[in-house]
């Protein structure tokens, strides 16, 4: 089942001579299980395509649809809520709350969705634990290393049932290791546990853990990488050296 | 890859048969190199005829055992030491194609670096598959694998900055006449020896 679509999304900023195309009729599915990413030069639309896919922002033109459902058509509650329990953020910065521990900036968008403090406490604590973090769970975000930081905010992107995640350059100050093991991550959420992502990045190492790659340039699909053809054409035997 | 020195690095932990050099070699690159077990042989005669190894037991078959002399081990530790080949080809293929397309009247040099970019990214997905496939543990999966993997990095880098750098002059009315001649070969810079 697709999780995420987009028809024909087109974004202008400005009008007249001072108008920016940023997405140009951008039409892409993204199923469950499946975690694409989204390659470009800065400026090609990689970051406007998120915040529309999140609902973050409105497409100007084209429809976008989580779970089948057109968010035109939803209200302003109805879209807050789809923010809450079904789509995840995770950007660079992290985005964590300073005043809060790990467990508790994981759980909170549980408790701000009325599920009772101690069941909200239980799920964040078992995200958090998925992401080895078990022992960090009572340290505030100043207290844990840039990978740690990084991983509570995965945590808090795939709690409870939400199944779609949307990250911005997820892996941007992190070492090749902690860049590593972030992928990893998300890419395990998708195989696994059924939950769609779309990665944003220009780092062609980080996008080879996505299962289908899109080039976007000057805010249209430019290309796309064919699905994976398996690794044993690499091991056979007569590969040239 | 220099068949030669693994051979000899194995070897320096005790002789070995040639069957079980071929399986060791491969298990510690992970895989990811195979070898022919004629290579094996071959490359073990010429290991002896140059001294650097020795045999005993039968005269010929998988029954003779290997093991390394001491110039043999004197050789691994100068290979070890001894910085590989790194001079680029003298005209690497890819950026001679990015040259001639740049030239061609109805090609867009953007499209042909797409697809090379395509190529490359849809390789670096096998290999990250086969890193991810691997068990946890092995690190020498890993390690050969990233080895692969930030080369071929380093080509998509290239192309992204060769087609920024191609906007940038397109946009500047810079590109370069269609007359002009192709660089000449530079020295090589790197090459060994």
């Amino acid at each position: 089942m697709s999780m995420l679509e987009l028809r024909q999304v087109s974004k202008v900023y400005g009008r007249g001579a001072a108008e920016v195309r940023a997405l140009d009729q951008v039409t892409m599915s993204v199923d469950e299980g499946a975690m694409v990413a989204v390659m470009g030069p800065s400026g090609s639309g990689k970051s406007t395509l998120l915040t529309i896919a999140g609902s973050l922002e409105e497409p100007t033109l084209g429809e976008v649809r989580v779970r089948g459902a057109d968010l035109a058509e939803m209200s302003r509650n109805d879209k807050a809520r789809l923010r809450r329990r079904t789509i995840g953020y995770v950007f660079q910065d992290y985005n964590l709350l300073p005043g809060l521990t790990a467990a508790e900036n994981v759980s909170l968008p549980l408790e701000l969705d009325g599920l009772p403090g101690r069941k909200a406490r239980a799920a964040g604590l078992a995200a958090l634990a998925e992401l080895g973090l078990a022992e960090r769970a009572e340290r505030y975000p100043d207290e844990l290393s840039g990978g740690e930081r990084q991983r509570v905010a995965i945590a808090r992107a795939v709690v409870g049932e939400r199944r779609l995640l949307l990250a911005d350059e997820p892996s941007g100050a992190l070492d090749s290791a902690n860049a590593e093991a972030v992928m990893r991550l998300v890419h395990e959420a998708c195989k696994n546990r059924g939950k769609a992502a779309v990665v944003v990045t220009h780092d062609a190492q980080l996008a080879s853990w996505a299962d289908r790659v899109v080039f976007l340039r000057d805010g249209r699909i430019a290309d796309q990488t064919a699905p994976a053809s398996g690794p044993e054409s690499l091991l056979a035997p007569g590969r040239p050296q | 890859m220099s068949v030669r020195h693994a051979l000899l690095a194995l070897l320096s932990e005790g002789p070995k048969y040639g069957l079980q050099l071929r399986e060791e070699f491969e298990a510690r690159t992970g895989e990811v190199w195979p070898l022919n077990v004629g290579q094996v042989y071959t490359t073990l005669q010429r290991l002896e005829r140059d001294g650097l190894v020795e045999s005993e037991g039968a005269d010929e078959g998988p029954q003779k055992a290997f093991q390394i002399t001491s110039s043999g081990a004197v050789e691994l530790a100068h290979w070890l030491r001894t910085p590989p080949d790194l001079s680029s080809p003298p005209r690497d293929e890819l950026v001679m194609k990015v040259l001639v397309a740049i030239r061609l009247p109805d090609t867009n040099v953007h499209d042909v670096i797409q697809d090379h970019r395509r190529y490359l990214v849809q390789l670096m997905q096998e290999w990250t598959r086969i890193k991810e496939g691997g068990a946890a543990g092995d690190l020498n999966l890993a390690l050969a694998v990233d080895a692969e993997l930030f080369r071929l990095d380093s080509v998509v880098r290239w192309l992204d900055s060769a087609d920024a750098r191609l906007r940038r002059a397109a946009a500047e009315g810079n590109v370069q006449q269609a007359t002009a001649p192709l660089p000449k070969q530079r020295r090589r810079i790197g090459a060994r020896g």
